[in-house]
């Protein structure tokens, strides 16, 4: 039973017996205006409270009686015996009708509508239903609203008067009630506040401009006015509905201006003879406030800005989408990559050229070449979204054959990502997914020991991070057991048993080969392929991979991926004129080294930088490249992971916007190198792959040494 | 802290859907069945926000926003009245009292809260 009704029944029936009584003592006293009014207070409260608790029929019914009895107490109708025994009918009625809501017995419909019809007989012609539902404070929002859904954009204006807290009203609600209906920009003007000796500090001196855009009509927007409209001026105007698609420009500034009542017509025309920017110099010429100028060009941007999207929605209507095939998009990428090349060599044959009209072009083509190349590029982006649901089913799948209860969650799914790269990225994740289900999440029975829920999380997320997009897997499991980590990494020989290793060290000994901690082999995970593979293919292409975990509360696996594969910030450097690009977002710093420095480190390959001592590696010897090296060496310092190596160049040229050509079949196995990019004068520059470069190198300073203690 | 609100009424099942319904959504609620039982319960703690029913005895609606108004600590305070009347005069003695804002009764729950968050915030 429902606990507030059942208290409405009880109070009914005790009004209803009050009501009784009442009534005997108006038939003896058929003038007393106390028991009319006890009489109507008593009906009244029936109603009320009836159509709160969903006693919509006794609410109708009821109404039609205090109406009459209202019109008693005011002396327009007279009471009589037959108005009491009527009034006493409909008690009975009311009764009849709060039992058979119990579910005892059945009122009966036919003599409520006689005894409703015979009160309304009383009422003189002048139904006031209409009236009775047009007082309420709220709107009852989703009943009354058009079922079309239209946009509008509305300029609100509130001007509150002096008194507005007086009677406890508080504006920031309201203006947060506004935004919550739609698209809004709130300008707070502060002029009118005084100096602070004059100020009275129970005054408000605020007033507001808003421009709301909503589906709702200015009624709704009038109701959220509607405990203020008598302390305060509130002004709502339409500024633009949805179908002002034709009509490209919004109004001036001082057209908004002069609209808004803030400016006369002769200041602005006045002002427009002076050519400089209007709102400006409306302001320097006192015509009109800095706030109320930076309102209107709040509310200008406002529409301009809903225009423009809605001239793109009428475009873009009828064809929302083509289905390409993914060849033809690669090639239109080459292709833009070709032109970047050749627009590369046009700007620097402009500029050897010195010739006005050369440059002018060249300008030109070099801005549409740019912004080519970002849509280009923008074609290949896909909401990763369209991978993320596949893994629904594997989890669901592999939580029925492992026994355990996992809820998965995504989250993100809009996040782009060039194709290239979410092609790549399927498999890593179902590893890293049957990796959380099978060793993350424990059986619904552990969990419950350990004071979890029975059904575990997995949650999938990607979002945007920079020039990177984050995508991270996360279950609320075991956590990674650092122990286990430990003794299976000294078991399989990867550390030594003296080995002191951070937590985070130890976390990512489970990204290398052959390492699995599962203590059984089950069918899904488990035979130590799998994060390694996740890493290799991850940082294949550009990305790394992170860990975080803490023991008994879950792990959490974050791949920082590149946006797109195509093309790269990188830095141009050159030694002994080959020109190399390194990839701008692993570079740090670039520092000189001179052969001084190089005598203090008695030839080790070390630099100091700001009291840091950072490792470098001569590219010139790691590539066996001739020439003479000049006295003043550069060290280009990367972050490769976690560590800061240092590459010796000859020269460092600058930031070079670098689209990746891939090399040919036979030298695709070429290491140290990833790719290659054409330059504006056609010179080839190989684009270093760092991380390579630095495992050779740190692979032969390991065999020199092992060679050495032979020796 | 959860926000307080004192609801004043003298039918109970009125006080009881309030009560019920400001409670689901986390407020703090204290009753009082007039206005005088009002006076003496809020002495002892600050209230966020009150809403009363105009018609009581003892003391009614518009008396008690009188009283409240009066009290430095509740010039305020956001008080809501329940109007039963389909008069404007009430409603108005009410707003001259110095209500911030009513409902009509008979009210939805929905329509309640929409009242308590636009004052409120």
């Amino acid at each position: 039973m429902d606990a507030p009704k059942q208290v409405y029944r009880e109070e009914a029936f005790e009004l209803l017996s009050d009501l009784e009584d009442a009534l005997i003592e108006l038939e003896q006293q058929p003038g007393d205006l106390d028991t009319v009014n006890r009489i109507f207070r008593a009906m009244h409260t029936i109603k009320g409270s009836g159509a709160m608790f969903g006693f919509d029929e006794i609410a109708t019914f009821t109404h039609t009686i205090e109406t009459v009895y209202d019109l008693i107490r005011e002396g327009k109708l007279s009471v009589d015996e037959d108005l009491i025994s009527l009034t006493l009918r409909s008690c009975d009625q009311i009764k009849a009708m709060l039992s058979a809501s119990e579910g005892e017995g059945q009122a009966d419909d036919a003599l409520t509508l006689e005894i409703s019809s015979a009160f309304k007989r009383l009422i003189p012609a002048e139904p006031d239903d209409a009236a009775q539902n047009a007082r309420c404070g709220i709107s009852e929002g989703g009943e009354q609203e058009i079922d079309e859904k239209v946009e509008a954009t509305f300029r609100i204006r509130f001007r509150p008067h002096r008194e507005l807290f007086q009677n406890g009203t508080n504006p920031v609600p309201l203006l947060n009630e506004l935004r919550s209906l739609g698209h809004a920009r709130i300008i707070c003007h502060l002029k009118d506040i005084p100096d602070l000796h004059e100020i009275d500090p129970e005054a408000c001196y605020t007033s507001w401009d808003i421009i709301l855009t909503t589906d709702k009509d200015d009624n709704v927007i009038r109701d959220v006015f509607i405990f203020v409209e008598h302390v305060s001026d509130i002004e709502i105007t339409l500024i633009d509905d949805s179908n002002g698609i034709e009509e490209e420009e919004y109004k001036k500034i001082g057209e908004i201006l002069f609209d808004r009542g803030d400016i006369s017509l002769s200041d602005l025309e006045n002002i427009l003879g002076r050519q400089k920017k209007i709102g400006e110099m409306l302001v320097e010429s006192g015509k009109a406030r800095r706030s109320e100028v930076q309102s209107a060009l709040v509310e200008q941007e406002h529409v301009r800005e809903l225009r423009k999207k809605r001239v793109a929605a009428s475009v873009g209507e009828g064809a929302s989408s083509i289905r390409v095939a993914s060849h033809k998009l690669d090639s239109l990428v080459n292709l833009v990559g070709e032109l970047v090349t050749v627009q590369a060599r046009l700007s620097q044959l402009s500029a050897q050229k010195d010739d006005t009209d050369l440059t002018l072009v060249s300008e030109e083509v070099e801005r549409l070449v740019a912004e080519l190349r970002d849509n280009a590029m923008g074609m290949r982006m896909l909401p990763i979204g369209t991978i993320f649901a596949k893994f629904k089913r594997l989890v669901r799948d592999l939580s029925t054959e492992l026994g355990k209860e996992v809820n998965f969650t995504t989250s993100g799914e809009e996040t782009e990502l060039d194709k290239t790269v979410i092609d790549k990225l399927g498999d890593p994740l179902v590893h890293l997914i049957r990796n959380s289900i099978d060793h993350g999440i424990e059986s619904p029975d552990a969990r419950k020991a350990a004071g979890k829920p029975a059904e575990g999380t997995i949650r999938l997320t990607a979002e945007h991070s920079g020039a990177h997009v984050l995508i991270s897997v996360s279950d609320d499991g075991a956590g990674l057991d650092t122990e286990a980590i430990r003794s299976k990494a000294i078991e399989k020989g990867l550390i030594s048993p003296d080995a002191a290793m951070s937590e985070k060290d130890l976390f990512e000994l489970i990204l290398s080969p052959g390492f699995s901690t599962a203590k059984s082999i089950s069918k899904v995970s488990g035979r130590g392929v799998g994060m390694d593979v996740v890493t290799s293919s991850i940082e294949s292409f550009g990305g790394t991979v992170e860990i975080a975990s803490v023991r008994g509360r879950g792990t959490t696996i974050t791949l920082k991926l590149p946006l797109t594969l195509a093309i790269i910030d990188g830095l141009l450097v050159t030694i002994s004129d080959e020109f190399f690009v390194i990839p701008l977002n692993a570079v740090v710093e670039c520092i000189e080294l001179s052969d001084e420095d190089r005598r203090h480190t008695h030839g080790r390959n070390l630099a100091r930088v700001r009291e840091e001592i950072v490792p470098y590696i001569p590219l010139r010897e790691a590539f066996a490249l001739g020439g003479g090296k000049p006295s003043i060496e550069q060290v280009v310092v990367t972050e490769v992971g976690e560590r800061r190596i240092g590459f010796v160049v000859d020269k460092v040229v600058g930031q070079h916007q670098t689209v990746i050509k891939n090399m040919g079949k036979f030298l695709r196995h070429v290491d140290g190198v990833s790719g290659a990019t054409i330059m504006g004068d056609g010179t080839v520059a190989l684009i270093l792959d760092i991380n390579k470069i630095t495992q050779q190198s740190e692979y032969m300073e390991a065999s020199m040494n092992a060679a050495g203690h032979h020796a | 802290m959860s926000k307080k609100i004192l609801a004043v009424d003298d039918s109970a099942s009125i006080r009881q859907m309030v009560c019920f319904t400001l409670q689901r959504e986390g407020y703090e609620v204290i009753e009082a069945s007039d206005g005088r039982d009002a006076l003496s319960k809020i002495g002892a703690s600050a209230v966020n926000m009150v809403i009363t029913d105009l018609h009581m005895p003892n003391m009614n609606g518009v008396e008690l926003i009188q009283a409240l108004r009066a009290n430095p600590s509740f010039k305020f305070t956001p008080i809501v009245m329940l109007t039963t009347e389909s008069h404007q005069d009430k409603k108005d003695m009410g707003k001259q009292a110095g209500a911030t804002g009513w409902i009509v009764k008979p009210f939805k729950p929905e329509q309640l809260i929409a009242v308590v968050k636009r004052l409120l915030g």
